[in-house]
C-alpha cells in the first residue's frame, strides 16, 4: 500500500509518501516559508504554499519514481494549525482525490508527529512530550487516544521562545546551524546567573507568559546583562517542562520518554531529559532533527495506518479544522 | 483517627516522585513519611536550590495550617530547609485513584466528601496545585489530601480555578469512563460547603481558564457567537 501525505499546518508545504513495508518512506519534499522579518503571516504563507504545491507534488512522485496510479490514498493533515495555511492543504488534497478517484484520509498533525516518531525511534508505548512553535503537550496513549496529562496554559514552548529572541533584537533567523537563538545566548553567559524570574508549574501544567513578560521588563530597564536574562529564561523554561514530564512518567509509569516536534531538536533539552531520565531508569528517544519539524511524510505514514483502520473522508466533507485537539482524534492504531 | 502503631522497621522507599523522594520511615515511633526533594541533576545548581528551600518551606507551612485547621491532612513532625526534607505523619489507606478504578462501593460519596475537604480548604486560603486522585488516601472513609508539594497560600479565584480544572482534568485522563459522575460528585460535596454561587463562579473561572489552552474547539465557537 501506498499512500501519498500532504502538511500545510503552518510554515512547511510538505510531500511525503510512504509503503507498508521497509523501507517505508519513499519521498519526503518540502518547501518552508521564512518570514523576512517577524513571525508567520498566515496569509503570506498561503501564497508561498499556492506557488510551491504543484512543484513539491511532482517532485515527491518522480523522487519516488512513481505516478498517481500507483497511490492508494491521499492523506492531509486538516488541523490543527493556521487556517490560511491549512486550505491550501485540504484544497490541493481534495483535488488529486477527486481528479484521480483515490479515497481521501484526514489526519490529525500532532497525532502525525507522535506516530512519525514512533515509526523512526522504535517507541512502544512513550509518554510523549510534543514541543513545537504552536504546541506543548505531555500526553501518554490511554484506550483509544493519546490523552493529554499536562500542557500550557497559555503559550507553547516554541512559541516563547520565538517571542522572547524576537522581542530583544536576536531574531530572526530563529534558529542557526540547528540551535535556536535562545541556547546560543544563554551559552554566552559566563557566570551563569540565576536572576529572579518567575518559574510556573502548576500541577501538570506549564505557563509560560508571566515570565516572558517580566525578563522582557528586566531586559529593557537595563538592569541585568542580555545573555544571564538568556540562561535564566532557558534555565527556567526547560526546567519547567522537564518537570512536568517527570511528573507525567510517575503518574502514568511509562517507560520511555518520546521527544517530537520542531524544539525537540534541542540538544540542550535534550541532555536535560536524559539525565531526568537516568535518575527515573527511563529511555528517552528523540526524533531525530530530520523528522522533528513538520513534513508530509509524518502525514502520509499516519494516513496509511488510518487507512488500514478503514479512516476515510468524503472529500465535500472534509473541512479543516484549526483546533482539533490531539485528544480530539481517534487512534484505532494505537494499541501497543 | 487510627491509634498510631508504635512499631520500627527498616526506612522503605514508597515513592520516587517527580518532586520528591518519599520514604517510610518511623518518627518518634510514629509511622513517618520522610520527604526529601533531592537535587535535579537537571537544573542548574543555583536555581534548583531556590525551588527545593522554597517549595520545602510552602509545603510545610500549609499543611500544618490546615491540620490546625481542623481538615483531613498529614501532621507536620519535623523540617529542614537546607536538606529539604520533612517528615510527616504517615496516611495508611488506599488511594482514591485504585479505590474508583477498582468501582468500590460508595466511591461517588468519597469523591464528594474530597469536594468538601477542598472546598474548605480554599475556604482557608489554600490551594493545592496538583489534586488528582493518587493524591487522595481514604483512611477510614475520610478522603486525606496528600502532597501538597505545588500547593500555596491564595485567595485568588484564578488560583481556585486552576486548582479545580486540574482535578477535572485529572479525572478526564484517569477516570474518563465514569468523569461525569465524579465531577458532578466533587461539585456537590464543593457546594454544600462553599455554596451554589459560589461553585457557578468557579465553574465559570475553570470554562476561561480551558478556553485559554491551545487549539481548543470551544475558543472558535465562542469567537463566533
Amino acid at each position: 500500500m501506498i499512500i501519498l501525505g500532504i502538511e500545510s499546518t503552518a510554515h512547511t508545504f510538505g510531500v511525503g509518501i510512504v509503503k507498508d513495508e521497509p523501507e517505508y518512506i519513499l519521498a519526503d519534499v518540502r518547501a518552508k516559508y521564512v518570514p523576512e522579518k517577524g513571525g508567520i503571516h498566515p496569509r503570506e504563507a498561503s501564497l508561498y504554499f499556492m506557488r510551491e504545491a504543484p512543484r513539491v507534488i511532482a517532485e515527491a512522485l518522480q523522487s519516488a519514481g512513481l505516478s498517481m496510479n500507483d497511490v492508494d490514498g491521499i492523506a492531509v493533515a486538516l488541523g490543527p494549525g493556521m487556517g490560511p495555511c491549512l486550505r491550501v492543504g485540504a484544497t490541493v488534497a481534495r483535488a488529486l482525490s477527486v481528479y484521480f478517484n483515490k479515497p481521501l484520509i484526514p489526519v490529525n498533525h500532532a497525532v502525525a508527529h507522535i506516530e512519525i516518531g514512533k515509526l523512526i525511534t522504535g517507541a512502544r508505548d512513550p509518554l510523549i512530550v510534543y514541543l513545537s512553535g504552536g504546541n506543548t503537550i505531555i500526553a501518554a496513549f490511554v484506550a483509544g487516544r493519546y490523552r493529554i496529562f499536562g500542557e500550557t496554559l497559555d503559550m507553547p514552548l516554541g512559541n516563547f521562545m520565538d517571542t522572547f529572541v524576537r522581542e530583544v533584537g536576536l531574531a530572526p533567523p530563529y534558529v542557526v546551524k540547528g540551535m535556536h537563538q535562545l541556547d546560543k545566548c544563554a551559552e554566552e553567559s559566563k557566570e551563569k546567573k540565576i536572576l529572579n524570574l518567575p518559574y510556573v508549574v502548576k500541577g501538570q501544567d506549564v505557563s509560560f507568559s508571566g515570565l516572558l513578560t517580566a525578563a522582557l521588563r528586566l531586559v529593557r530597564s537595563g538592569k541585568a546583562k542580555l545573555e544571564d536574562v538568556c540562561y535564566t529564561v532557558r534555565e527556567i523554561a526547560y526546567s519547567a517542562i522537564i518537570e512536568v514530564s517527570e511528573r507525567g512518567l510517575a503518574h502514568t509509569g511509562k517507560k520511555e520518554v518520546l521527544l517530537v516536534g520542531g524544539v525537540a531538536a534541542s540538544s540542550v533539552l535534550r541532555s536535560k531529559f536524559e539525565a531526568m531520565a537516568a535518575l527515573r531508569g527511563v529511555d528517552v528517544k528523540v526524533v531525530p532533527p530530520k523528522y522533528a519539524g513538520d513534513n508530509g511524510v509524518m502525514i502520509a505514514w499516519t494516513g496509511l495506518l488510518a487507512f488500514k483502520h478503514g479512516i476515510t473522508v468524503e472529500p465535500e466533507r472534509a473541512y479543516v479544522r484549526q483546533r482539533w485537539k490531539l485528544d480530539q482524534a481517534d487512534v484505532p492504531w494505537g494499541d501497543p | 483517627m487510627t491509634k498510631p502503631t508504635y512499631r520500627g522497621g527498616t526506612p522503605k522507599i514508597i515513592a520516587l516522585g517527580a518532586e520528591a523522594a518519599l520514604i517510610k520511615h518511623t518518627f518518634l515511633g510514629m509511622p513517618a513519611v520522610y520527604k526529601v526533594r533531592l537535587p535535579k541533576p537537571y537544573r542548574d545548581p543555583k536555581l534548583d536550590l531556590r525551588l527545593r528551600s522554597e517549595r520545602t518551606a510552602t509545603e510545610a507551612k500549609i499543611i500544618h495550617d490546615l491540620r490546625l485547621a481542623g481538615l483531613p491532612v498529614p501532621a507536620l513532625y519535623y523540617v529542614s530547609l537546607s536538606e529539604g526534607l520533612i517528615v510527616m505523619e504517615y496516611v495508611e489507606g488506599d488511594l482514591l485513584r485504585d479505590l474508583i478504578n477498582r468501582r468500590v462501593s460508595g466511591y461517588v460519596d468519597l469523591v464528594r466528601e474530597l469536594g468538601k475537604v477542598i472546598a474548605l480548604m480554599h475556604g482557608l486560603g489554600v490551594v493545592h496545585g496538583d489534586i488528582t486522585t493518587s493524591n487522595v488516601v481514604v483512611r477510614e472513609g475520610t478522603p486525606y489530601v496528600i502532597d501538597f508539594g505545588l500547593a500555596k497560600y491564595s485567595n485568588e479565584l484564578e488560583d481556585v480555578g486552576v486548582d479545580v480544572h486540574l482535578f477535572i482534568r485529572a479525572v478526564e485522563s484517569t477516570h474518563y469512563d465514569v468523569m461525569e459522575e465524579v465531577i458532578i460528585a466533587f461539585f456537590e460535596g464543593y457546594a454544600s460547603i462553599a455554596g451554589e454561587e459560589r461553585v457557578k463562579e468557579i465553574k465559570e473561572k475553570v470554562r476561561e481558564i480551558r478556553l485559554r489552552g491551545r487549539y481548543v474547539e470551544e475558543r472558535r465557537q465562542k469567537r463566533n457567537k
